[in-house]
């Protein structure tokens, strides 16, 4: 596929749109992974919730 | 299950948990779809040449990024009129993808700029305009990570949201009501877009593609906004029980 004079313009453009999408997925993911992790740590330790504790 | 009862987070976290894997899949299809017609349909412009593909991004993240402030002037209406218990929780997660979405808006029009314009930037109306949401988004994410309590930071941040919505018109008409580089609408205009189809096309899938990003990563960040808060809460609870002890 031939480009044109400006091919570094495009090629630039969709690298860094991929990068920053890719980035916002693996943020999103890494912070539910570490709030999932905290909740079980907390509940290990016997914390739970009000509404939780409420509703037992 | 009526609309109200999507205000208890519980509920709200059942209901992502179930639409989230659908909206990742509808979002990777699109994408697909939406490439497959930019690099191997859509022809180069007789003016821009190939250098039109870069118009498949900016302009749906520019869009994305005015959409986006939007978004988060609703939910601080909700903040501040009705205390909904989602809306600061749906303004806080929005933030961070708004700010993106507009470096990406910035940063591929200054990449097309170069070789069209022969500038990388012009301190034009349209362009210093966008700059300035930019800016906004960054404080919007800074005053919620100055200020501890969620409550007091929703909405803190809500009455600067809905200033910085003043900054969403100028955007919009800054191009017809200043003289500027940057060209008029030409898709959303009155008379209907000034684009041929077979560009038109591609780039209306591909706005759909990173609208639906953005919905996914929305009730994604949303979700583990609801669970921090709950950490927090629990926290806060064994601190006092410590306390109490």
């Amino acid at each position: 596929m031939d480009l044109g004079p400006h091919g570094a313009f495009i090629i630039a453009a969709y690298v860094t749109a991929a990068l920053v999408v890719l980035g916002l997925i693996a943020w999103v993911l890494a912070d539910h992974a570490a709030q999932r992790r905290l909740l079980a740590d907390l509940e290990a330790r016997g914390v739970t919730r009000r509404s939780k504790s409420e509703a037992a | 299950m009526a609309l109200i009862d999507l205000a208890n987070p519980t509920r709200f976290l059942t209901l992502t948990e179930r639409v989230l894997p659908w909206l990742a899949a509808a979002t990777a299809l699109a994408f697909a779809v939406g490439l497959y017609l930019v690099w191997a349909v859509a022809p180069d412009d007789y003016q821009q040449g190939a250098t039109v593909k870069i118009m498949f991004i900016h302009v749906p993240n520019a869009w994305l990024a005015m959409g986006v402030w939007s978004v988060m002037s609703i939910a601080s209406i909700g903040t501040l009129v009705w205390r909904h218990p989602l809306a600061d929780v749906a303004a806080k997660s929005a933030a961070p993808l708004g700010a993106a979405f507009t470096f990406l808006a910035l940063l591929t029009g200054s990449l097309w700029g170069r070789p069209m314009w022969g500038t990388y930037w012009v301190w034009d109306a349209r362009l210093t305009s966008v700059l300035v949401l930019f800016l906004m988004y960054l404080g919007v994410i800074a005053l919620w990570r100055t200020v501890d309590d969620p409550a007091r930071a929703g909405r803190a941040a809500a009455i600067l949201t809905l200033v910085g919505a003043i900054n969403l018109p100028i955007i919009k008409f800054s191009v017809d009501w200043w003289n500027t580089l940057h060209q008029p609408a030409s898709v959303l205009r009155v008379g209907g877009p000034a684009i041929h189809s077979s560009i038109l096309t591609p780039l209306l899938v591909m706005a759909l593609a990173f609208g639906l990003l953005f919905v996914t990563l929305h009730l994604a960040a949303m979700r583990n906004e609801i669970l921090r808060r709950r950490v927090r809460a629990m926290w806060l609870m064994q601190a006092h029980a410590a306390q109490g002890a």
